[in-house]
């Protein structure tokens, strides 16, 4: 049972070298209760993935095709003061940089607060105050640095502020933005414990975009693998990790170290991703693909089920 | 031996606002480098690895002498470089160099790729243009831009970050340095990218001698690309060693959190994970004693009252800690 | 030499590219219109020699009673001493132009390599140079220039550089912030390692990346150099009343509003306000177009 739905859609950047097609008909859904780690490198389009589904694309982007249901509601066609109020309330948003994202001259509860009250307008404030101070409890912070200003706390501490912010209204679904990008590695787990965490307390479904592998096999339950603004496979974590499908994601599970084992040689993969202004024929992967043939710069290959729950992008795996 | 750091201490004055100056006599300082002593010997790479405030970046760019220390000192080749001259740091700096973090901000955007390497040897008058030219070509294919003359004329924003930084090392290298100081040289490269960056530092090293100095706080990245490793916290450091003790058998507590916190890209790993609690301290009060003990849950009383020293505890294994697992 | 390069660039990427100037949005617009005003006006007063019907200063042109309303024969009327007000129109650009041109020179050798180098340096030399700075920049600039010219007299240069002086802080804060944000760039402290003296650091590393943001406050500075250029004739300083000046006018014209000939003052104020617009524009829209954005 899926809480959203994203069919075909295509998100372009209208640039002055040319239409940038930073998201290319993707199709996917997130499951209730589940972890979908969307993954990639810069440039892929998982980014701009995330903030579509909250309708947050930064001018010159535009969504050109395709649709986002939200349990069966399109969110394209609402109008902005409807999406308003789906922002914050049942879809949480957590961004990749906590410096920028806390008002600085703000405490961090009137954050809470104004979030709180602008959604449930009958909550007075002393209420919301005392919502906010239980939530920093949650997050493993003192509850009285709820009267605290956003640089009084480290960016850990801000990063949880953060999460709590996205959690607050008990969303159905929450995107997390490279949570964890900006952070140290020691802090990193601590937050990556405390999202498992809150996971199975708030039985919260979960869209993780970041470009660490790492973190996707520890936190995931799905996988999605997105390539030049495609996806290229989807599929169960550990299916995924054991037996990579797609040339794309053999290439990048070989070229990231892991320190479990060390000594393995790193691969990496020759040439750069390609300009996604004048993008090449057919499959996007293929003039760096050590497996492509002829019909890879001719069709674009498109997502397949190959059963097991599992999809890929690619001619190797067609049937006939 | 190339390179000697003894007791190498940086601190940087905490900048206050004219209120506080007017108000508060006393003085603070943000204690980047405290106390650091390490040697390098010609060949090898070593990694200093830590997170934000350990002090590994300014460690890097007081070996090169891009800024002076407070107090200790660094011998460079018998040079203690505390004592020369500026035009003879110029001179010298011909023997060291600086890979930098950020492929893109480190190229002068307004010049193309081909005469920003051509700089180097233009500042540093060596030969004639045309020997210049020559020496630009080449180094262009050696590290992977080949052919030379599909990049010389490029402007950085023309090229991608992998090749950006494929560039960075061109303008260290040209000059035929023996030491490069590599700060983070591949965190802000692809992923599928960076061990073509690795491997061609490994490369590199064989071919022109070179050692390396390898900033990260990316123990994996090190743990691949390095002989040695010194883990550093708040301007120490806390265990240094060769690269398979260190990893395998890792000693200090902080050193075992480090490794046990990096996510795994395999999800059926089962890791032991020793996460401490709270954040780094602020490097303008570090704590007493040993600088990890309100994190540290092996902690006992002698570490909150006196500091530990590196203490061999195999060979070419040190580690400061009074108990050390 | 790189700096000839970036300058070589921002003429080669205008030129040819004027058609997809319409492209890059509303900054290519304005730039577009900005340049076609300025273009246009500085074409009309090259060829006010050959296209003015009348000499601007001859007087007694036409028939009494003067001043003459705009008519077949006078499409922009004439003044109180008979003077054709088209003529005047098209030759009054030209000195204020000289003056605007000469003044932007003046800041430009002037107040760009002082703040180069001041801010280059840091420390007393700095804090120095800015207090200097600021001070002037506290004046405000058209009372500045009117005593500035009032001691220097009249005559084109000396407008020239008492606009100048008034406007050189504005050049000296913007090179500055620039140079204070680009010393602290990895490229630079890269270049010092690969052993490059403070010279050629400014000059090579510092100054091409300095210049786009001086073009943009020079093409926005012409538009103030001109209004105040205007000011210092309408108060009678700077120009002597032979010469055919859009400033005079404004000076005659004022006197006669009241009785009705408004053309007087109309037609060479409006040449003056769209002057000063198509430079603005000119400069707004340059600085959106030449500040690099990274894209993603």
């Amino acid at each position: 049972m899926s809480v959203v739905d994203i069919e075909s859609l295509s998100i372009h950047y209208l640039m002055r070298r040319g239409n940038i097609r930073a998201v290319d008909d993707v199709t996917l859904s997130v499951r209730k209760g589940e972890t979908l780690g969307v993954v990639g490198e810069s440039g892929c389009g998982k980014s701009t993935l995330g903030l579509a589904l909250i309708r947050l694309i930064p001018y010159p982007g535009s969504v050109v095709g395709g649709r986002v249901l939200l349990d069966g509601t399109d969110l394209r066609s609402l109008p902005e003061k409807e999406m308003r109020q789906i922002r914050g309330k049942r879809i949480g948003f957590i961004f990749q940089d906590p410096m920028t994202s806390l008002n600085p001259v703000k405490k961090i509860g009137d954050h809470f607060i104004e979030l709180i009250r602008t959604h449930e307008k009958r909550v007075d404030k002393a209420e919301a105050l005392d919502r906010a101070s239980r939530m920093l409890e949650t997050l493993g912070i003192l509850p009285e640095r709820v009267n605290d200003y956003p640089h009084q706390f480290s960016g850990g501490m801000r990063q949880r502020v953060m999460i709590g912010l996205a959690l607050a209204l008990n969303p159905e679904f929450v995107i997390a933005d490279e949570p964890t990008t900006s952070l140290d590695v020691i802090v990193e787990a601590q937050i990556l414990e405390l999202l498992k965490r809150l996971k199975e307390a708030f039985n919260i479904t979960l869209m993780l975009i970041t470009h660490n592998i790492g973190i996707i096999a520890q936190t995931a339950d799905r996988v999605a693998v997105m390539y030049a603004g495609r996806l290229a496979e989807l599929g169960p974590s550990l299916r995924l990790f054991a037996d990579p499908l797609h040339p794309y994601t053999q290439a990048l599970l070989s070229a990231v170290p892991n320190v479990a084992k060390p000594g393995r040689v790193l691969s990496w993969i020759p040439g750069a991703p390609p300009d996604l202004a004048s993008p090449p024929p057919g499959c996007l992967y293929n003039p760096r693909c050590p497996h492509a043939f002829d019909r890879c710069p001719r069709e674009v290959p498109r997502l397949v089920d190959v059963g097991e729950g599992r999809s890929v992008a690619c001619f190797l795996h067609y049937k006939g | 031996m190339l390179l000697e750091v003894n007791d190498l201490k940086k601190y940087f004055p905490v900048q206050k606002s004219f209120l506080d100056r007017l108000l508060t006599a006393k003085e603070e300082f943000v204690r980047a480098v405290d106390g650091v002593s390490f040697s390098l010997e010609r060949g090898e790479i070593l990694g200093l690895v830590g997170e934000s405030g350990s002090g590994k970046t300014t460690t890097g760019r007081l070996c090169i002498g891009l800024i002076l220390p407070t107090s200790g000192n660094i011998i460079y080749d018998g040079v203690d470089l505390s004592v020369i001259k500026e035009e003879d740091m110029r001179r010298l700096r011909r023997r060291m160099q600086l890979i930098f973090q950020d492929p893109t901000a480190a190229l002068n955007p307004r010049i193309r790729v081909g005469d920003a390497i051509l700089d180097a040897l233009r500042f540093q008058e060596i030969g004639t243009p045309t020997e210049r030219r020559q020496r630009v070509e080449e180094i262009l294919e050696r590290v992977g831009l080949s052919p030379w003359s599909n990049f010389f004329d490029r402007y950085p924003h023309q090229l991608s970050g992998g090749q950006r930084q494929r560039v960075v090392f061109a303008r260290a290298l040209v000059l035929n340095p023996e030491l490069v100081v590599a700060d983070e040289p591949v965190a802000m490269v692809d992923v599928s990218v960076r061990a073509q960056i690795l491997e061609l530092m490994r490369a590199l090293r064989k071919e022109y001698n070179l050692t390396y100095l390898y900033i990260t706080h990316d123990l994996a990245t090190a743990e691949y690309v390095c002989d040695r490793i010194a883990i550093m916290y708040l301007g120490k450091i806390f265990e240094i060693g060769g690269k398979e003790q260190v990893f395998r058998h890792p000693r200090h507590p902080y050193t075992l959190s480090l490794i046990s916190a990096i996510p795994v890209p395999d999800p059926t790993a089962k890791l032991e994970r020793l996460i401490p609690r709270g954040e780094i301290p602020s490097p303008i009060n570090p704590p007493s004693g040993c600088r990890f003990h309100p994190r540290c849950p092996f902690a006992q009383e002698i570490c909150a009252e006196e500091e530990p020293r590196l203490e061999e505890i195999e060979e070419n294994h040190r580690v400061a800690c009074y108990f050390p697992r | 030499m790189a700096g000839g390069e970036s300058r070589g660039r921002i003429v080669v990427q205008l030129f040819p590219r004027i058609a997809s100037l319409r492209k890059r949005g509303l900054a290519g617009w304005t730039t577009l219109v900005g340049s076609v005003i300025v273009v246009t006006i500085i074409a009309m007063t090259l060829v006010a020699p050959w296209i003015s019907p009348h000499d601007p200063s001859a007087i007694g042109v036409g028939k009494p009673p003067y001043p003459s309303p705009p008519s077949a024969d006078f499409p922009l009327g004439t003044n109180h001493l008979g003077m054709d007000m088209l003529s005047r129109v098209f030759w009054g650009g030209s000195t204020m132009l000289q003056v605007a041109i000469i003044s932007v020179i003046v800041c430009l050798v002037v107040g760009v390599p002082i703040a180069l180098l001041a801010s280059y340096a840091g420390g007393m030399l700095d804090k120095a140079t800015s207090l200097v700075m600021d001070s002037i920049y506290a004046f405000p600039g058209l009372v500045l220039a009117i005593a500035i010219a009032a001691m220097l007299g009249p005559g084109v240069v000396n407008m020239a550089l008492s606009i100048g002086v008034v406007y050189i802080p504005s050049y000296f804060r913007v090179v500055r912030s620039q140079v204070l944000s680009i010393k602290e760039l990895p490229y630079v402290e890269a270049a010092r390692t690969i052993g490059a003296r403070s010279r050629s650091i400014l000059f090579r590393y510092i100054l091409p990346n300095v210049v786009p943001s001086v073009v943009v406050i020079a093409t926005i500075n012409f538009a103030d150099a001109i209004l105040t250029a205007a000011g210092l004739t309408f108060v009678g300083l700077g120009l002597s009343v032979g010469i055919p000046d859009w400033g005079w006018d404004l000076t005659w014209g004022r006197q006669y509003l009241t009785t009705g000939s408004w053309w007087i003052i109309a037609f060479p104020g409006l040449m003056i306000v769209l002057l000063a617009l198509g430079f603005t524009l000119l400069g707004e829209g340059l600085s959106e177009l030449l500040n690099p954005r990274l894209e993603e």
